[in-house]
């Protein structure tokens, strides 16, 4: 694609496209969004590793792929494990890996292949000190199996096994803090972000890039389908996210945490504007409510803590 | 260059460390379990002392991500190559068929070791079998030579028909056995056993591909069908390596089944792995003794040697089917594999199956002996006493 000069400067985002139209994505979906930028930050000198998840369907089914890079769909548990596969062919074949001129190894997991069945392939990737990038795209609940609850699905929500009913049978504990056991394993760089702020998914993706070892990112990536929300809102939701410091954005670098969120000095908005445009949140009391709301203050206060004293 | 073998003493584990050396692997994915260890820990060795080039470790934190490891390695296009046993290979099960249904050509091998409760690290057949339906290819070896060569020629028959091979060797009596190897210099296992060359690998940007997509209704069966091809041409290419590997290191693997003086033989027993060594002493035991028996190896499970089972049947009275394993509800799994190639032909010998030696129960000369005197039993009246007789139970 041409783009005419005075647009070009103002583009903060590489113009490149590698992921095709055509792929089977439901509308508004945020993993593709992600998968698209991520593909745009590394381009086509990238292997991706997937395992059972949207993804495997947003790729498309053989003969086809919407991702111009060579990917390798794989069991549910294991993208740590065949990304650490990846990396080790890649070395002992005297590929350079990682950097900003070397094959970058990603893989590319939901929240229920990465907090749960996949997590101790991921700690195995994270201690062992592979190059390569893991990025946990969390739309908190598994969506491809049809809309079961994770344990990276929040407080109160509604799923399709947590359904409420009269026996209020929702989610009742709280979303695990992935991000915290990642950070426990010591890697050089973990970082979250949202799909509704590309700028900093991207800049984050290079910084993942360009540090040597494991990095890992996890990705806010709102599910209409899953979130029972309008198509139209996923970007808006996302943004809520951040801005309720329902999903802070934030990054830990050698052991020194960071905030990026757009308004730092800015008090989070409450809770229930997140809450409100979607579906699965319905069945919430108020006093569900108040009960999200006080963990999303107290994980709010914790993280600026650690900046604080960790900045 | 002339072939002038290098002899060392080692156990079943070292020479299976040392073929993965000579077959220059460059990604080992392991977890450590008894009695597997010392394969992968003498792999770490040669590493250590700087005996290996591009060689790359990766020790993981299970047998499920040692597999996935080697797939992803072996995706990328790299010789890969792993170890297990019993319950490590058990939990590999999953990845066992993405390995073979990515067709991806990984060696990996197994000591053969009881399958808990109750908890045992001796020799038993069950694990490996229990991956029959896998799509993995399966060497049984019977000794330490055997684990070597049979790693080093699973490799190429692997690589040539895009399938994964299993070198399956006994817990004990061969991986902590010493026993004099002969091994392969380098430059002659280089030339026996080519770099790899796969046919796609997650290396070509300029090509992508995508592996193990969704395959719908209408293509699946398909793929099923290709695997099952390979298989049938395994059956040829390892006929074709193992006659190779005869002309060039003096050592014939052609037979899919050794055969071991059954030309003129009333009766032969059959089985798979170290207790055939025992089954072929005792056979020239027997032999002094008039006995007309002979012993059939089988050394490939899968592809399964049918046709050459039915030669074999065609020209025998009775086939006394050893099995150190079980498939509960039905009976040893060899012998369930040889009646069922039999039926549809006219080789109908008197088939009897005895289940030997597992968890690694011992399984001795005299043992053979006393099986021998009940098949020539059965074979003068003409009829079974039991089909599948607990050899070893105590009564």
């Amino acid at each position: 694609m041409e783009i005419p000069e005075n647009v070009k400067k103002r583009l903060s985002i590489p113009a490149e496209e590698h992921f095709y139209a055509g792929h089977t994505a439901c509308q508004g979906c945020g993993a593709s969004l992600g998968l698209r930028y991520v593909l745009k930050a590394y381009g086509k000198k990238t292997i991706f590793a997937i395992p059972a998840c949207c993804s495997t369907i947003i790729a498309g089914p053989w003969p086809y792929s919407a991702l111009n890079a060579n990917l390798f769909h794989t069991a549910f548990e294991t993208t740590g494990a065949v990304i650490g596969g990846i990396e080790a062919a890649l070395k002992a074949k005297g590929y350079k890996v990682k950097g900003e001129d070397g094959i970058m190894v990603v893989g590319w997991a939901g929240d229920g292949g990465t907090a749960d069945i996949g997590l101790q392939a991921l700690s195995g990737f994270l201690e062992r000190g592979h190059d390569a990038v893991y990025i946990m795209y969390d739309n908190e609940a598994y969506m491809n199996t049809g809309i079961q609850r994770s344990s990276s699905t929040p407080y109160g929500a509604w799923t399709t096994n947590t359904p409420g009913g009269k026996m209020h049978f929702l989610e009742k504990r709280n979303k695990k803090k992935v991000i915290d056991i990642v950070i426990a394993h010591d890697i050089p760089y973990a970082a979250t972000a949202s799909v509704a702020y590309p700028e900093d998914f991207i800049r984050k993706l290079k910084k993942a890039q360009k540090i040597p070892g494991p990095s890992f990112i996890q990705l806010f990536a709102p599910c209409p389908t899953g979130w029972r929300s309008p198509t139209d809102k996923s970007i808006e939701l996302a943004r809520l996210a951040v801005q309720t410091a329902y999903f802070p954005l934030f990054e830990y670098e050698n052991g020194k945490y960071k905030i990026n969120m757009p308004s730092t000095k800015k008090e989070p908005k409450p809770i229930e504007e997140f809450l409100k445009l979607q579906g699965r949140f319905k069945y919430m009391t108020k006093e569900d409510v108040e009960i999200l709301q006080q963990w999303v203050l107290h994980e709010w206060e914790k993280l600026k803590k650690l900046a604080e004293v960790f900045g | 260059m002339e072939y002038k073998p290098i002899r060392k003493v080692v156990s079943g584990n070292y020479a299976a460390a040392y073929a993965a050396k000579h077959a220059r692997v460059e990604v080992v994915a392991a977890y450590p379990i008894t009695p597997q260890t010392s394969i992968i820990e003498k792999i770490a060795e040669f590493i250590a002392n700087g005996e290996v080039e591009n060689l790359q470790y990766v020790p993981v934190e299970s047998e499920h991500s040692a597999m996935a490891a080697c797939i992803g390695a072996s995706a990328a296009g790299a010789r890969a190559f792993t170890a297990t046993s019993a319950q490590g290979l058990a939990l590999m099960h999953e990845m066992l068929h993405w390995a073979s249904g990515a067709r991806l050509p990984i060696v990996m091998v197994d000591v053969n070791r009881a399958m808990a409760p109750p908890w045992s690290v001796w020799d038993d057949q069950t694990d490996s079998l229990a991956q029959r339906d896998t799509g993995w290819m399966q060497f049984y070896a019977e000794n330490n030579q055997e684990v070597y060569d049979g790693v080093l020629m699973a490799f190429k028959v692997a690589e040539t028909v895009n399938l994964p091979a299993m070198v399956v060797e006994s817990a004990f009596i061969l991986s902590h056995t010493y026993d004099i190897v002969e091994m392969i210099p380098q430059e002659l296992v280089d030339e026996f056993l080519p770099p790899r060359k796969p046919l796609y690998t997650l290396t070509d940007f300029d090509n992508p591909i995508a592996v193990g997509a969704l395959g719908g209704p209408n293509d699946y069966y398909e793929f099923r069908y290709k695997i099952e091809k390979a298989m049938d041409e395994a059956r040829k290419v390892i006929k074709e390596v193992g006659k190779e590997f005869g002309e060039m290191f003096g050592r014939d693997y052609s037979q899919m089944i050794e055969l071991y003086r059954t030309d003129d033989a009333d009766f032969v027993f059959m089985g798979m792995g170290s207790l055939m060594g025992t089954v072929k002493q005792a056979v020239d035991v027997l032999r002094e003794e008039g006995y007309k028996v002979g012993a059939a190896k089988v050394r490939w499970f899968r592809p399964f040697p049918k046709d050459e089972l039915y030669e074999l049947a065609k020209n025998v009275e009775g086939i006394a089917v050893l099995d150190r394993n079980f498939s509960f509800g039905q009976e040893g799994i060899l012998f369930n594999e040889a009646k069922g190639v039999l039926y549809n032909t006219d080789a109908h010998p008197i088939m009897k199956n005895y289940i030997v030696g597992l968890g690694g129960r011992d399984f001795t000369v005299n043992d053979v002996k006393k099986i021998a005197e009940n098949m020539k039993a059965i074979i003068e009246k003409g009829e079974l006493d039991v089909e599948v007789d607990w050899y070893h139970l105590k009564r």
